[in-house]
């Protein structure tokens, strides 16, 4: 009589070992595919960072600034004259 | 038909063998057996087969792309970076397009429809219907499900600075290798190894399990340079400007660090467009400061006085007699062409005479005067690991002749490249030592140098390299508002043919500011054909540019006092050629 009790009591708990099983192997895997996500995520901005960088470093290029600063705004280079120095004051 | 009941089949009643009762229990038993025995084998001794079909239901090998790494200059600006693109290929068998869907691809595409139905119609299996488009595009035309039309992922390589950093970078190939200059130097860093890993993936191609890594990727590594691309950009441009004024055939500029060694702008004329290059011919692409190496002339005299200043043979002030402008060694003869008379050692550099500088030569021994070329780097290649670089020329000291030893002097019979002239200036830019050239940027700069002049002789030839960008020297061009500057002049005949011909190479090598050196700028111009060829017409002014600008940009405080440059004198010094 003894015996069967315990069998059943082991047979329950074999049962809920196998369940929390699948449980935790279904998480797991849906954590990895959040994972997984994640990355191609720090891919693609890995990409767009690239592309932006490539796009910063073409509208600054110094030709166009140069260009932009000579045609648009009117500016040119200073002549000796009209450079003139600060020095830091003595004791600073 | 008189049916019988099976109960009373005379057949039953008929008594069988024994025996064949029990031969059929033992085939059966024995098939059992047969069966359970090969299940057993199967599943726990020669697994690997069923296991690997089974695996291969449910299991996928997925390719892991590694980016190649990026360029940039020392401020982190971008020179070079990898970005994904999509090329659109078709199987013109399987490309049957309808009209509508033909010019909608080629509205897309921004091509001409006839010239896309004309790749379509090829014999051909595979055709490219166009390479390298931005993904977003390429996304739309898979939103036009076409048939036939597929796409390709593939790298691309972008230079945003264009032809003005192209020998410094070089350029990949297919495959997204390098080919030429940095991407070719550095490629074992950039480039990245693809990877490829064993998954799980669900019924949806979801990847749901990471079974192992087959291979980690290995992204490219990303490259600092020391190159200042603000930097980089005045000596590109005056550079070009120098060459249009003079029509000159070529030239190069070289920046260096002079504390760290860096090479902080390296220019070259002509140049090309990395990111297009079509119709590229060998000229183009060569990277004379380094690959190329000249006679350099004049440029060469400071380091003969150097020499003689440290061997104790004589002082800046020690007279020596130039007249009557020429000296006979053998049966060759160096000229002055003007008349100077008697000149101090200092007044020698200044003036850039031939004459004396090759009585200086003359009092050294051939060997002495070969150690210190060869401790200066001439000769020998610098090993920046750069392709293609070249370390000049420099004989062996026992096969000098005396003649030959006299024009050594002066920078004839001696060959050198660009970036191995600047660096040797290093000795008197810094107290006498030379540090090692670097292309990336150094965390700490070097601490010392090789000695190779004292400091004491440093000094001494700084002041007479002050001397000759003064009025009454050969180049008051190469003067800098607010600064003082130490400079040299070149200008050499051209070998063609083994003999020296009516053709021209101009340079100017100096450094700033004079106090405490910070740059070293050398400009060097082939064949300038407008008239001008005199280093100090031709380079000084392009050297006073990119100086003037460079010490400007990295905020070097200025040494002298702001006041409007005397350019001539009543007498302009022509040097000695």
């Amino acid at each position: 009589m003894n015996t069967a009790r315990l069998n059943l009591i082991l047979i329950l708990t074999a049962l809920a070992c196998a369940l929390s099983t699948v449980n935790a192997n279904h998480r797991a895997r849906k954590l990895f595919t959040e994972l997984e996500a994640a990355q191609k995520r720090t891919r693609d901005l890995d990409v767009e960072w690239g592309q932006l960088q490539l796009e910063q470093s073409t509208l600054a290029a110094h030709v166009r600034v140069e260009k932009a600063a000579r045609e648009k705004l009117g500016m040119k280079p200073p002549v000796p004259g009209q450079i003139s120095s600060a020095e830091p004051a003595p004791g600073k | 038909m008189k049916s019988i009941k099976f109960s009373r089949s005379p057949l039953l009643s008929e008594r069988l063998p024994p025996w064949r009762q029990r031969l059929v229990l033992v085939v059966l038993l024995g098939a059992f057996v047969t069966l359970v025995a090969r299940s057993l084998y199967l599943q726990g001794f020669d697994n690997e087969f069923l296991g690997d079909k089974g695996r291969a239901r449910f299991e996928r090998v997925i390719d892991i792309s590694a980016t190649r790494g990026r360029i940039t200059d020392r401020n982190g600006d971008v020179l070079a970076v990898s970005t994904p693109v999509r090329s659109i290929w078709a199987i013109p068998e399987d490309a049957q397009l309808a009209p509508a869907q033909a010019r909608s691809l080629a509205a897309l595409l921004e091509m001409d429809v006839r010239e896309i139905n004309q790749k379509l119609a090829s014999e051909r299996e595979f055709v490219y219907v166009k390479r390298q488009l931005p993904p977003e595009l390429a996304d739309r035309v898979t939103a036009l499900k076409l048939p036939g039309i597929h796409q390709k992922d593939e790298y691309r390589r972008y230079y945003p600075s264009g032809e003005v950093m192209a020998h410094m970078l070089g350029f990949t190939g297919v495959e997204d290798a390098g080919q030429e200059g940095i991407e070719l130097a550095f490629n074992g860093q950039l480039s990245g190894k693809a990877g490829s890993r064993r998954v799980i993936k669900d019924r949806r191609g979801n990847v749901v399990e990471d079974v192992e890594s087959i291979h980690p990727p290995q992204e490219g590594r990303d490259i600092v340079l020391a190159m200042d691309s603000k930097v980089q950009y005045l000596a590109y441009s005056y550079l070009k400007q120098a060459l249009e004024e003079n029509r000159a055939k070529a030239g190069g500029v070289v920046v260096l660090d002079a504390r760290s060694g860096e090479i902080l702008a390296l220019a070259n004329l002509p140049t090309y467009n990395p990111n297009n290059r079509f119709k590229l011919v060998g000229a183009q692409l060569r990277n004379r400061a380094l690959t190329d190496s000249f006679e350099p002339g004049s440029t060469m005299k400071p380091f003969t006085v150097a020499l003689a200043l440290d061997e104790g043979k004589v002082r800046s002030n020690t007279p020596i007699q130039t007249a009557p402008g020429r000296l006979t060694i053998g049966t060759a003869t160096i000229h002055d062409a003007h008349m100077h008379g008697v000149l101090t050692v200092a007044q020698v550099i200044q003036k850039s005479s031939n004459v004396g500088a090759a009585k200086l030569a003359l009092s050294m021994t051939p060997q002495d005067m070969w150690n210190m070329f060869d401790s200066l780097g001439f000769g020998a290649p610098l090993k920046l690991g750069f392709p293609g670089e070249v370390g000049g020329r420099l004989r062996p000291a026992k096969t000098w002749r005396p003649i030959e030893q006299a024009t050594m002097a002066y920078g004839h019979g001696i060959s050198v490249t660009l970036i191995q002239l600047a660096r040797a200036y290093q000795t008197f830019a810094r107290d006498g030592d030379l540090v090692p050239i670097s292309l990336a940027r150094l965390e700490a700069p070097p601490l010392n140098g090789k000695q190779v002049f004292s400091a004491q002789t440093a000094h001494a030839v700084r002041a007479m390299l002050e001397m000759a960008v003064l009025p009454g020297g050969t180049a008051p061009k190469a003067q800098i508002a607010g600064y003082r500057v130490a400079g040299k002049t070149g200008t050499a005949h051209k070998i063609e043919g083994g003999t020296y011909a009516n053709k021209y190479v101009a340079s100017f090598v100096g450094f700033a500011p004079a106090s405490d050196p910070r740059l070293i700028v050398a400009v060097m111009i082939d064949e300038p054909s407008n008239g001008k060829y005199y280093g100090g017409d031709v380079a000084a002014p392009v050297f006073a540019q990119v100086m003037a600008g460079s010490l400007r940009t990295l905020g070097v405080a200025p040494d002298a006092p702001l006041k409007p440059l005397v350019m001539t004198s009543a007498e302009t010094v022509k040097e000695e050629m």
